[in-house]
């Protein structure tokens, strides 16, 4: 079954005309995603690599494909719009690559994403990969494999490393999320938490984490009083310096707040088992597994 | 971003907040003839990116103008935490009877704009939150219908007795806001927020940090930059593209995407070795960004070994490896580089690594151990 990405999935992508929307689109396909639509203002009733039909909007694309999910290639100063109008077509699952978005534009559309009751992922994200289902965004699908470990991340090329560890030493997953670096996003690590806990594909649950914010403590708090699946933590940024942006918009310690010692002592004290370093996630999950 | 306090008062002045008037000035002349058009005594303030100038001694009161442009020249190329102060701030002195705190910042857990008052002003916030947090009110702001009037009145009416007070604390509260929002503001802080003996609610000193992500889409915004308030390579860095911060370990780290540059400082680290830097190349393979990496990190004479830790993803690892052996030719390195590249196309990036002189390995934490003892060999 896995979480928020299936074989179920239909997927329209916004911008798929643009240099990384096409890349990406051409990728997922590869991989299997069912991706039924595309849309680019202006540029509706052409099709893309002769076989997806392009909309100007995403609420054509929906009429006509019956497209329940939308992944999002747009820049950053159009992508909030974008984010609203997916939404308001009726888009269950909005997953949103783009990076550098200004935060208050990610201020104001978050309410109107939570009124209509859809889940965004990201921004400022990897996706979402059901591996030998399907996967959204850009996770390269080749260093994944099918499983029943569920992931959880902050971030990309890390959360790549980590999965590379697994999937070379006979560990699959279920599904693999990142949520993405952002300040301001909009599923969290408790949302996640929360799906891999009800999804009977999934076994143990591994949670990437970085510097700033207090998301992975009050994600710590959640798995001692609600999570009866293992869970295995990491936590990026010991040695990042106090009051700097760590590439991410997200990843920075304010004050003496988010530190990567805080975050970690947070998951010892409710029973998460912390890696020390992105290879020990092996030993640490291996024993959960049937 | 941060902006000076000059730049701050401007964004608030504009938005109709009411401050005394003030200006800059970047020479001992221009602060005494600011001060003799300002009524004669003044303050004069340091503008540097660093908390407890006024300890540090940027902040002087002056009687007079002369003692303005004395007061300037000492302060002037002052060093306040590293930095060099090249401006001041000439406002006059004020009669105070009461200081207050009104900051705005944006709380990444409610995903709201928080406002936070106190009428413990003209200290260390941080402080009173942590010694009397009973003098703090909090209010998050729902940006579907912007600070509503009650809620205004409500976190003034915390502030101050006297209602005309109030209602110039409201309104400034209001326009406050209006400067956050219009100008994609992370924090935006009165403090203080003074009241004169005659009744008037003055801002006194004024604290704006914009979110970074605001500046492409606003050129008067990004102009506001002070780039002599940076470290040169991490200026040199943004220039070419790259996310670079500068550290005081030995070991120069070269990693696409920023979670596993943080990731691989902190193995740098666990190996027993100290990062010199945090950079990102992102998933470009450009060699034009490698040759300016290393540009920028062997400038560092800290700096005595350096790693390349490379995850291709969608990067294709020979993209990635041509681009590492182009612009080795093109940059002369003189201190040892370990490479560690993996993923998409990795035999194929090793071999031509290997064909050029130059081995890479697979493993991360292989690799790590390599350049610590690397960086060690050559301390």
């Amino acid at each position: 079954m896995s979480i928020f990405v299936t074989r179920d999935t239909r997927l329209v992508v916004q911008g798929i005309t643009g240099r990384d929307g096409s890349f990406h689109t051409r990728q997922m396909m590869e991989y299997g995603t069912r991706v039924v639509a595309g849309v680019t203002p202006g540029k509706g009733g052409q099709r893309f690599d002769d076989t997806v039909p392009v909309f100007d909007t995403v609420a054509a694309a929906v009429e006509a494909t019956g497209a329940n999910a939308s992944v999002l290639y747009v820049p950053p100063g159009l992508a909030a719009g974008a984010i609203a109008e997916a939404v308001d077509a009726g888009i269950a699952l909005v997953v949103c690559i783009t990076e550098g978005i200004p935060t208050v534009d990610m201020v104001r559309v978050m309410p109107f994403v939570r009124e209509r009751g859809a889940r965004l992922i990201g921004p400022n994200c990897p996706g979402v990969i059901s591996p030998g289902q399907a996967k959204v965004g850009i996770i390269p699908g080749n260093i994944c494999a099918p499983g029943r470990v569920g992931l959880v991340s902050r971030s990309g090329t890390l959360t790549y490393e980590v999965v590379h560890h697994l999937t070379r030493n006979g560990i699959g997953q279920s599904t693999c999320v990142g949520i993405g670096g952002d300040p301001v996003i909009g599923t969290n690590f408790i949302d996640c938490l929360a799906a891999f806990e009800a999804d009977p594909d999934t076994d143990a649950i591994v949670m990437m984490g970085e510097i700033g914010g207090t998301d992975e403590q009050q994600a710590a708090a959640y798995v001692k009083d609600r999570v009866t699946k293992p869970v295995v933590g990491f936590i990026a940024g010991q040695t990042a310096p106090k009051g700097r942006r760590m590439g991410h918009a997200g990843a920075i310690i304010s004050g003496s707040s988010g530190t990567a010692e805080e975050k970690m002592a947070a998951f010892r004290d409710h029973g998460i088992a912390v890696m020390a370093r992105p290879v020990d996630v092996v030993e640490l999950i291996r024993p959960h597994l049937g | 971003m941060n902006l000076h306090e000059y730049q701050a008062r401007a964004l608030l002045r504009a938005a109709g907040i009411p401050m005394l008037d003030g200006d800059v000035a970047t020479t001992p002349a221009e602060a005494e003839s600011l001060a003799r058009r300002l009524g004669g005594k003044g303050v004069v303030k340091a503008q540097v990116h660093a908390g407890g100038r006024g300890k540090a001694g940027g902040v002087k009161l002056a009687a007079g103008p002369a003692e303005a442009a004395d007061h300037a020249s000492r302060i002037l190329g002052m060093t306040i935490k590293g930095l060099v102060v090249g401006k001041v701030l000439v406002v006059p002195a004020a009669e105070i009877a009461s200081e207050a705190y009104v900051g705005l910042i944006l709380d990444r857990e409610t995903q709201q704009p928080v406002f936070m008052v106190s009428p413990a002003g003209g200290v260390d916030i941080e402080e009173v939150a942590a010694r009397t947090p009973e003098k703090i009110r909090r209010l998050a702001v729902d940006p579907r219908y912007g600070l509503l009037p009650h809620q205004a009145m409500s976190l003034a009416f915390f502030l101050y007795d006297d209602f005309a007070k109030v209602r110039a604390a409201a309104r400034i509260m209001e326009q406050l806001y209006q400067v956050f929002m219009a100008n994609g503001a992370t924090l935006a802080e009165i403090n203080p927020l003074a009241t004169t003996p005659e009744g008037k609610v003055l801002a006194l000193d004024a604290k704006v940090v914009l979110d970074d992500n605001e500046l492409d889409r606003r050129p008067d915004l990004a102009d506001l930059r002070d780039e002599s308030a940076e470290a040169p390579s991490e200026v040199e860095a943004r220039r070419a593209g790259l996310t670079f911060i500068k550290l005081d370990g030995n070991v120069g780290c070269v990693v696409n995407g920023a979670g596993l540059a943080m990731a691989t400082m902190d193995l740098v680290k666990y190996y027993g070795g100290e990062p010199a830097n945090f950079l990102d190349i992102g998933g470009s393979s450009n060699p034009e960004k490698v040759v300016n990496a290393l540009r920028i990190i062997t400038r560092d004479p800290n700096v005595k070994a350096i790693l390349f830790n490379i995850f291709g993803g969608i990067t294709r690892t020979d993209d990635v490896a041509n681009g590492i052996v182009t612009a080795m030719r093109e940059f002369d390195v003189t201190v040892p580089v370990v490479i560690r590249l993996t993923g998409t196309n990795e035999a194929e990036a090793l071999r031509i690594l290997q064909a050029a002189g130059m081995p890479a390995l697979n493993d991360m934490d292989e690799a790590v151990k390599q350049v610590v003892a690397r960086a060690r060999e050559a301390a």
